[in-house]
Order: structure tokens, then sequence, then C-alpha cells
């Protein structure tokens, strides 16, 4: 029996991963939910679509994570209300990092990545720690299973730093196909060796034509 | 009569947590909202539970000095969360304004966001006072509020760099409330390295490009020797026209530079004879 204020958190487990392009992003989860080594429920979505080009999916405690889903969305809202337009991949992301330290001393529990297309149209991906600070990249892997994810895409997808200078072009990226296989290649992986990672992936994919969705089985075991 | 603006002196210290969580700040409020604090007995232990529950990026090698020309400011690009590397490809150097630009050494969001408060305490200065804020004042903004969290688990150690009317200024502040003015800080864990290097290299009289060197050399030496230190090495020069980025090198590659291989003569013979059995 825990009392109250003494420790309110839980892992819920699961992976989420995301992968910018050109002018496409990719952003893909498990919807496995679990509590130690029980499954409460295999089809539970991780990922929340903020506004139309910009797309959060968040792995860890699933209470915070509903919390922080709806307090975005909300501000969202408001965004939207106050200046006639919807909120910007960018913008979001700035406000997802603070509203993440204004709980720097109580922590949302929450692993996420926020994927969509900036003001130019091009995929972009940032990344989060649990307290907000974030970073854009061109892919990333939070969860449980980030740490069997993320090697398989630098070895794939990795392009000289952002900080070199003289700047070195970025390789060409992969088309939104190839993207797409290779989140399907590399969540099948992580099924095989995290507990927490399997059931279903959800793949979002947000392009100039607009977002869809699609749903893949993993393993259930 | 104006009254004196004393929203710099303002304290931000947190608010238990109410019935709404602090979740509906209001939008026309323009001040922060004070911090959330967890209801518990005992603050301390629930910091450091949580603190090794959720890991935070950790940022670790930084440098900056002051030398005749202005000040060079360097730093690697490694994030780590416990023994994983999340990222390579942090920036550590923080570009305040067009001449000023402050390190991250700590926790990466502690950093990140009070750099980036700093920036906008910064603008509403220059806006209030029609003139730009000094380093002197920078570092004593971002000092204060640092002290005003401390005890509460912030980890931030920064140099704020920058020329202002004075020239050249450089201040070490963290979150233990420390702020120090200084010619040569090195801060992280692979700091002891790079003052290895800087130290025994550091010339008041130089020019950019020998200081830019020193600086990248001593930061390559602390990747080299820490673990948690990595990645690519930004060097930017602070002058009195702002701050430029002077270069930015993948360590890896350094290396190499720096040291290159050495064939031994049965290596270096094969190398010669390959192109004519091509």
């Amino acid at each position: 029996m825990s009392r109250r204020g003494d420790w309110v958190y839980e892992n819920n487990g699961g992976t989420c991963v995301a992968i910018a392009g050109a002018d496409y992003c990719v952003i893909a989860a498990d919807t496995r939910l679990s509590v130690g080594y029980s499954i409460l429920t295999r089809d539970h979505s991780k990922i929340c679509e903020l506004a139309d080009k910009c797309v959060l999916a968040s792995s860890g405690f699933q209470g915070d994570i509903k919390a922080l889903h709806k307090n975005l969305a909300a501000r969202e809202l408001l965004y939207q209300h106050q200046h006639n337009k919807r909120m910007s991949c960018p913008a979001m992301a700035q406000l997802l990092s603070n509203t993440l330290y204004y709980k720097r001393f109580f922590p949302y529990y929450a692993f996420n990545v926020l994927g969509g297309l900036d003001s130019e149209g091009k995929g972009c991906v940032f990344t989060y720690d649990a307290v907000g600070s974030y970073e854009r990249t061109g892919y990333s892997a939070q969860g449980t299973g980030s740490t069997l994810i993320m090697p398989v895409l630098d070895n794939q997808l990795k392009s000289p730093s952002p900080l070199l200078l003289p700047a070195r072009d970025a390789v060409t990226p992969l088309s939104e196909t190839e993207a797409i296989d290779l989140v399907k290649d590399v969540f099948a992986s992580a099924t095989e060796r995290d507990i927490y990672t399997g059931d279903k992936l959800e793949i979002v994919v947000v392009n100039k034509a607009g977002t869809r969705r699609e749903y893949i089985d993993l393993r259930k075991d | 009569m104006m009254k004196p603006d004393m929203s710099a002196l303002e304290t931000h210290f947190g608010a238990p947590a109410g019935e709404d969580c602090g979740l509906l700040f209001d939008v026309d409020d323009s001040s922060m909202p004070a911090m959330e604090f967890p209801n518990c007995p005992n603050f301390d232990r629930f910091q450091a539970k949580t603190k090794d529950m959720v890991k935070n990026k950790r940022g670790t090698t930084t440098l900056a000095f002051i030398f005749d020309r202005g000040v060079i400011v360097a730093a690697d690009s490694r994030a780590s969360m416990g023994g994983y590397i999340s990222s390579q490809t942090v920036r550590k150097i923080i570009e305040i304004n067009p001449y000023m630009l402050g390190t991250m050494a700590g926790g990466a969001a502690d950093c990140q966001f009070w750099h980036r408060n700093l920036g906008t305490k910064c603008r509403l200065h220059e806006l209030a006072n029609k003139r730009r804020i000094s380093v002197t004042g920078a570092s004593k903004l971002l000092a204060n509020i640092l002290y005003s969290y401390r005890g509460m688990g912030l980890s931030i150690g920064t140099m704020i760099a920058g020329w202002d009317e004075k020239g050249p200024g450089l201040y070490y502040v963290d979150s233990e409330g420390a702020r120090l003015k200084g010619n040569r800080f090195s801060v992280g864990s692979g700091s002891l390295y790079a003052y290895g290097i800087l130290d025994e290299g550091y010339r008041f009289k130089m020019s950019i490009e020998e200081a830019g060197e020193l600086a990248r050399r001593a930061i390559y030496h602390a990747t080299f020797r820490d673990g948690a230190s990595g990645g690519c090495v930004s060097v930017y020069h602070v002058g009195p026209d702002g701050w430029t980025k002077l270069s930015g090198d993948d360590v890896g590659e350094l290396h190499f530079q720096y040291y290159p291989v050495q064939k031994t003569p049965v290596e270096q013979e094969m190398v010669d004879a390959s192109p004519s059995t091509a």
C-alpha cells in the first residue's frame, strides 16, 4: 500500500519511433500497455495528432501521457482561436518543452517524440527527455525498445552532424515507402527482444497530402 | 511617479500541486506560472528517486577563455542518459543574442530552459532600457534565478560569454548559486582534461586562429579521455561585432588529423604495390 505522494509513477512500457524525410514524416508506436509482467491491453494508442502537421508519440507512464496530450491539445485549440491558424510543428515543439519543464520538480514520466512537417513542408522530428530538453533531429526512438532500435536507425540513416563547419550535405534521405519499411523492420526486431514491445504497430504518416494511419501486427508473446 | 521595475527580483518558487495540477495556466498572464511541487513528505528523497527514474540528459565538456581579441567558447556535443548516449548532435553553445553566448553543462533541460528564459529577459531589458544588457547584468540575472532554486536539484554549470561596452566578458554561473568573473573556465565531466591542454597552451596575445585551435584541441582531448564527452567540437569566437562560429569538427576525424596513422614498412609496401596490380 503506497502512502499518498510516496511513489506515484509506473512504467507502462512501449516504444515510439519517428523518421523525417524531405517532405514526409513517419511516426510509429506499438500498442501494448503493460504493468510489470502483465499486459493490460493490446490495443492502446500512444500517438496523438496535435495539429494537422504535428503528431506526438509518447511512451512511459500512461497516466501522465494522457494528461500531457490533453494539455497540449487544449493549448493548441486556444492557439487556433487566438491566431486563426493551427500550430506549426516547431512551435508545438517548444510548447512541449516548456510544458515538460514546468513540471521539473514533479516530472511527467513521458518519453516523447514529436514528428511532423515544418513551415516549409520538410519533415522534422523532435526528441525529448522527460523534463523537456529537446533537439531537432532526422530520426529518433524513445521508450523501452529505444536502445535496441536507435543503433539500427543510426546505421541506416545517420547523416553528417548539423554542427559541422563547413556544413556537409546530408545523405539523400529515404523515400516514404522505404522509411515505412524500415520502421516495420525495426519494430519487428525490437519486439523480439523487448518484453514491453509488441502486439500491434500503429504508423502515422504525415505529408503534404495529409495524414494517414496504418496498423501492422507484431508478435503477441 | 513611475514605480521601479522589480521584476528581476521576483523569485519563482513552486506551489504545491493543487486540484487542477497547474494544467490550466492563464494564457494572458505573461509572467511565469509557479512550478508545481509534489505533495510528498520527503521532497529530497522524491527528487533523488525521480532523477534515477527519468535519467535526464546531461551534457559535458565546455570551455571559454578571454584573450586579446575577444572570447573563445568551445564545447563538445554529446548528451548521455545514464550510460546511454542519447545524442551526438546537441547544441551546447546557446546563442542568447547576437553578441552573447551561453554554454550548457549539467542537466540539458535545465540549461536549455534557463538560457531561453535568460534570452527573453535580456531582450526585455533591451526594450525597456534602449540599450543592450551587459554580460555582468545577464550573468547576474541568471545567477539570481538559480540561487532561488538552490538545493532543489537543478544541475547547471554554465558560462556566459559576450562582448559589451566594457569589452570581452566571461562569467561562470552554476546551480549552487556561484557566479565568478574570470579569464579561463572549463566546465563539465571532461573539464579536467580540457584544463590540461588549455592552461598549457594559453597566452593572452594570440591570433584568433591560434586561440580557436587551442580550444579545439582542448575539447578533443577531453572527448578522448572522458566517456561522457564526444561528438563534434564547436568553437565560437565573440568579438566586438558579435559572435561567429569558427569551426565544427567531428572528433573521430580530428583524432586522425592530430595523430595520423603511421604505416609500418610492410603496410607501406602493400600500399605502394597495389596500384600496379590493379
